[in-house]
C-alpha cells in the first residue's frame, strides 16, 4: 500500500548541500529530508583536501581573486554573477561552519589554517595562494559530520533509506516526490510545497571513478524523464590523481603540500605545460597533460599511468612545497593521513618511500539540474522556472563551475548554494499553498519498478553496467572526438534497448537492492545518453570537454550553456532517444573571456 | 585466486532463521572483500543484500563480521583474509536486529549516538569581528582522534558489554561524547558526563579492547573511553 506524507519542504539527499538546506529551511518551514543512504554515508564525507574561502589567514587574499580563479578555471563558461556569490558567500559560510563546531586545523594564533590548491591564485593568476580551509585531508568528512550534528541539534526530520524514484511535477508546478522505503519496499508519496534535490553526482557511468557506488543520479534522471532540462551535461571532470585502476581519489592537497607528477623518464612534466602553476594547474589541464604523456610513450613502463611523487626528499629537492621549504615525513603524515593510509592499504605502496601509480578518474559532474542563484530550478533555456522545485550541490548546475570545477569549490558550492536554496524554499513555503497531487502520482513509477521485478528477459544488469562504463570511459572521457562519442552514444542506446530485457534475481519486497540497483542503472543510462549527445553537439574544446577534432575554444559560437530536454512522452526516456539540445548565453559581468594559461 | 565465500543469509520474507550459503569466486589478491561480495551479487546471486557506498573506507556503510571479526568489507583485501583455495566467512554485525542478509537495523545504534548530545553547545556571544572562534592548535589536537569516527558501528557491535545489553550506550557514542567533552569551544561537558555516568553509561565498559581492534579508523577507542572515565572519577577535564 502506498503511504502518503505531507511536508512543506522536502529535501532529497543528505550530503553537504541537503543538510545545509535542511538547517536553513527548517528554521521557517516544516521539513523532511529523505535519503537513500544514512546521512553520514553521503559522498560529501569523502572530500579530502579543503574548502576555499578568501579568509586571508595565511597571506593576502581577496574574494575577487577567488571569483576570477573560479571563472578562469571554468574556462569562461561560468555565470559570473553566480561566481561572485560563491566567492563572497564562501567567507561567511566557512565562519558559519566553524561556529557550528567544525574542527578546522588551526594556525598558531588560533585562526583557521589554509593550504594551496590547484588553480587558486593570488593577483589574478600570478602565483599559488593558500585559500583552502581544511581539517587534515578529511575536510568533507568533518563538514558532513558537523552538518549532521547540527541537524540533530535542530531536530530535523529524516527519512533514512528512502530511495526517490520519481518527481511529481504537473503543469510546470512541482508537487512532491515518490520514494521507495527500502526496508519494506513500500512506496511513499511525499506531498510538498517545495522540493529541493541535492542528491550528488553520477560518476558511476564511467569505469574508473572516484564516485561512490550510490552516485547514480536518480533524481537528475527523474527530472529529465519528466521533461525538465539538464544543463551542461557534456562537462564531466576527470581528476588527475586517481589511484591506478581503482579510481580512488588522492587529493589535490598532495600537490598543494608539494607533490609532483613524474613520467617514465622521471621528468616533472607539468613544468613544460604550465610554467607558472606547474603541478597546481587546474584539473582538466593536468588530466590532459597526463593523457598526452601516455600517448607520447612516457607512461610508466610504456603503460597508461604516471606517478604522483610525495616523497619528502623529492618535495625538498623540487622546492615544490609552499615557500619552497623542505618537508619531513612526519609533517606529511600529519597533513595527509588518510590518503597516505589509502595508498598503503589499496596499492601496497608507501608514498613516503615510493612514487604512486595514478591515472585520471571520473570525479565530478559540472552539469545537472539548471538553477538560478537561489537554487530555483529552471524550466527552459529562456528564463522559465519550475514552481516549487529547487536543487543544490553536485546535482545542480548554477553554473559556478562552468566547463571545469576548481578543487575545493564543490564544498564551497554545497554550503553556499545549499544555504541559499534552503532559505529560498522556506521563503516560498510561507506564501505558497500545497498544489494538489495528481491522481495516483506513484502509478507510473510503480509500473516501471514492477516491470523490472517480474521481467523474464535474458539480460543481466551487471553486464550492461560494465559495457556502459567501458564505452563511456573509452570514448567520452579526457579526450573525445565526434566518431568516438558517436560510438558511445550508439552503445548506450543499444544498452537502453537491452535494459528492457533485464531479469533480476530478487523478486521480493524487503531491501530489494537487486531491483533498486537495476533502477539506478536505468538512470545512469539516461544520463550517459544525455552526456554523450551534448558532447557530440559541442564542436569546440573547453574545460573538461576536449574534442581532438575541434581543439580550440570557440567563443564566437559556443560561449553558451547546453540545455538538454527529453522530448518523448513523460517517463518514456528509457525507451526513447529523443533529445532536444537548446542553448542559453553565459552571464559575463567582470571578466571578459581570454586565453587560459597556467 | 579462487576462494569460497561463506555468507550468512537471511530473507525475512521466507526464512525463519539465518543459514549459511557458499559461493566460489575468482578474485585478485588485492581485491577488497567488497569486490568479492559484488562478484556474487552481480554475477551469481542478485538476491544478496548488503549496504555499501564509497568503497574506500570513509562512508562506513559496509561494516560486517569477516572471519569472525568486525571490519569494513571495502577496507580488507582478500590476500589478508584468505589463501588461494581458502574460505572467508561473512556475517552481519552482532547485537543489532537483523533485517536481511548482511543488513542490520542501525536505528538502536544511532539512538545511542543521539543520547550523548553529539553536537557543539555554546550559547556565548560569537566573536564581534564576525570571524571564527579562536582555538589553539594544541586545544584542537586534544579531541582530534574522536573526530575520525565514521559511525560504522564496528566498535559498538564488537563489544561484549553491548552484546550483553543493547541498552549500553556503547563505544561509538562515548567516542562522540569525548569529541565534544574535550573541545574547548563546547560548554555541555557536564550534561554529557551525566548521561555517561548512568548505569548504561561508560562504566559498562570492561576494557576488553575489542572496540579498539575493530575500529577501521584506528581510533584508540578504549583509551578515549578511559579518558571519559577519568574525567568522571576526578571531576576534571584534562
Amino acid at each position: 500500500m502506498t503511504q502518503y506524507h505531507q511536508f512543506e519542504a522536502v529535501i532529497v539527499g543528505a550530503g553537504g548541500a541537503g543538510l545545509m538546506a535542511a538547517l536553513h529551511a527548517s528554521k521557517a518551514a516544516n521539513v523532511a529530508v529523505i535519503s537513500k543512504l544514512y546521512p553520514t554515508r553521503s559522498h560529501t564525507g569523502t572530500a579530502q583536501g579543503g574548502i576555499a574561502a578568501a579568509l586571508a589567514n595565511m597571506e593576502e587574499d581577496h574574494w575577487e581573486w577567488h571569483m576570477f580563479d573560479t571563472i578562469k578555471g571554468g574556462d569562461y563558461l561560468v555565470d559570473q554573477d553566480s561566481a561572485e556569490i560563491l566567492a563572497r558567500d564562501a567567507i561567511d559560510s566557512i565562519i558559519e561552519l566553524e561556529h557550528m563546531g567544525l574542527p578546522f586545523d588551526r594556525t598558531p594564533d588560533g585562526r583557521i589554517e589554509q593550504r594551496r590548491f590547484g588553480g587558486h591564485t593570488a593577483e589574478y593568476g600570478q602565483r599559488p595562494v593558500m585559500r583552502a580551509c581544511k581539517s587534515a585531508d578529511r575536510t568533507g568528512h568533518m563538514i558532513l559530520q558537523t552538518l549532521y550534528q547540527s541537524c540533530i541539534k535542530q531536530k530535523v526530520t529524516f527519512f533514512d533509506e528512502y530511495f526517490m524514484v520519481d518527481l511529481i511535477v504537473q503543469d510546470g508546478i512541482c508537487r512532491g516526490v515518490v520514494a521507495v522505503h527500502m526496508d519494506s519496499g513500500e512506496l511513499h508519496v511525499f506531498h510538498a510545497k517545495a522540493v529541493l534535490l541535492a542528491a550528488g553526482g553520477f560518476g558511476r557511468m564511467f569505469k574508473v571513478t572516484s564516485n561512490a557506488h550510490s552516485l547514480t543520479g536518480d533524481p537528475v534522471a527523474a527530472c529529465y524523464r519528466r521533461g525538465l532540462p539538464l544543463e551542461d551535461m557534456e562537462f564531466f571532470q576527470f581528476h588527475p590523481t586517481g589511484m591506478y585502476k581503482l579510481g580512488i581519489l588522492l587529493s589535490e592537497a598532495a600537490r598543494g603540500e608539494g607533490g609532483v607528477f613524474l613520467n617514465d623518464q622521471g621528468e616533472r612534466f607539468m613544468e613544460r605545460y604550465a610554467p607558472t602553476m606547474k603541478d597546481l594547474a587546474s584539473r582538466d589541464v593536468c588530466s590532459r597533460c597526463m593523457y598526452l604523456e601516455v600517448k607520447a610513450g612516457r607512461g610508466i613502463g610504456g603503460k597508461d599511468y604516471l606517478y604522483l611523487d610525495i616523497r619528502p626528499e623529492s618535495i625538498t629537492r623540487y622546492q615544490s612545497a609552499p615557500g619552497g621549504k623542505p618537508v619531513t615525513a612526519e609533517e606529511l603524515e600529519k597533513k595527509l593521513p588518510d590518503i597516505i593510509e589509502m595508498m598503503r592499504v589499496y596499492q601496497g605502496v608507501d608514498p613516503i618511500k615510493e612514487p604512486v601509480p595514478i591515472q585520471p578518474t571520473a570525479h565530478y559532474a559540472m552539469g545537472g539540474i539548471p538553477t538560478d542563484n537561489d537554487g530555483w530550478a529552471r524550466a527552459d533555456e529562456k528564463g522559465g522556472m519550475v514552481a516549487g522545485l529547487y536543487s543544490a550541490g553536485e546535482c545542480a548546475c548554477v553554473s559556478v563551475h562552468g566547463a571545469n570545477r576548481l578543487g575545493t569549490n564543490s564544498l564551497v558550492d554545497l554550503v553556499v548554494f545549499g544555504r541559499r536554496g534552503g532559505k529560498a524554499m522556506a521563503e516560498f513555503c510561507k506564501t505558497a499553498t500545497f498544489a494538489p497531487l495528481p491522481k495516483a502520482p506513484e502509478a507510473e513509477v510503480a509500473a516501471e519498478l514492477e516491470r523490472i521485478r517480474i521481467n523474464t528477459g535474458q539480460e543481466k544488469a551487471g553486464k550492461i553496467r560494465v559495457e556502459m562504463q567501458n564505452s563511456m570511459m573509452d570514448n567520452v572521457s579526457v579526450f573525445r572526438t565526434g566518431p568516438m562519442v558517436q560510438t558511445a552514444l550508439d552503445k548506450v542506446r543499444e544498452l537502453k534497448e537491452r535494459f528492457q530485457r533485464v531479469q533480476i534475481d530478487d523478486k521480493g519486497q524487503r531491501f530489494n537492492t537487486d531491483l533498486l540497483e537495476t533502477f539506478e542503472l536505468g538512470c545512469l543510462l539516461d544520463l550517459a545518453e544525455v552526456t554523450a549527445a551534448a558532447a557530440l553537439d559541442r564542436t569546440e574544446s573547453r574545460g573538461a570537454h576536449s574534442r581532438d577534432d575541434y581543439p580550440k575554444r570557440d567563443d564566437a559560437n559556443w560561449l553558451k550553456h547546453s540545455f538538454a530536454f527529453h522530448t518523448g512522452a513523460p517517463g518514456a526516456a528509457l525507451t526513447s532517444p529523443a533529445i532536444d539540445l537548446k542553448y542559453r548565453p553565459v552571464v559575463i559581468t567582470k571578466f571578459e573571456p581570454k586565453e587560459r594559461k597556467y | 585466486m579462487k576462494i569460497t565465500l561463506k555468507i550468512k543469509r537471511f530473507n525475512p520474507e521466507t526464512d525463519r532463521k539465518p543459514h549459511w550459503e557458499s559461493y566460489e569466486v575468482e578474485v585478485e589478491p588485492t581485491d577488497r572483500v567488497l569486490d568479492a561480495l559484488h562478484e556474487v551479487k552481480w554475477y551469481q546471486d542478485g538476491t544478496l543484500a548488503l549496504r555499501r557506498s564509497c568503497a574506500h573506507g570513509i562512508c562506513g556503510s559496509d561494516a560486517m563480521r569477516i572471519n569472525g571479526r568486525n571490519a569494513l568489507a571495502c577496507k580488507l583485501l582478500m590476500k589478508d583474509v584468505a589463501k588461494d583455495g581458502g574460505t572467508v566467512t561473512v556475517e552481519p554485525l552482532l547485537g543489532l536486529p537483523l533485517l536481511k542478509d548482511l543488513i542490520v537495523d542501525m536505528e538502536p545504534f544511532f539512538a545511542h549516538y543521539r543520547s550523548v548530545m553529539p553536537f557543539l553547545v555554546n550559547d556565548e556571544p560569537l566573536p564581534e569581528d564576525g570571524r571564527e572562534r579562536r582555538q589553539s592548535p594544541e586545544a584542537r589536537e586534544r579531541f582530534d582522534k574522536g573526530t575520525w569516527c565514521i559511525l560504522c558501528a564496528a566498535c559498538t557491535t564488537s563489544c561484549p558489554s553491548f552484546w550483553a545489553t543493547d541498552q549500553y550506550v556503547g563505544p561509538a557514542a562515548i567516542v562522540q561524547a569525548h569529541r565534544f567533552i574535550f573541545d574547548d569551544r563546547d560548554r555541555a561537558a557536564e550534561a554529557r558526563l551525566k548521561v555517561l555516568n548512568e548505569q548504561m553509561g561508560v562504566w559498562r565498559c570492561r576494557t576488553a579492547f575489542n572496540c579498539t581492534e575493530a575500529c577501521p579508523r584506528e581510533i584508540p577507542v578504549t583509551q578515549l573511553i578511559g579518558e571519559v572515565k577519568k574525567a568522571l572519577a576526578t571531576g576534571k577535564l584534562e
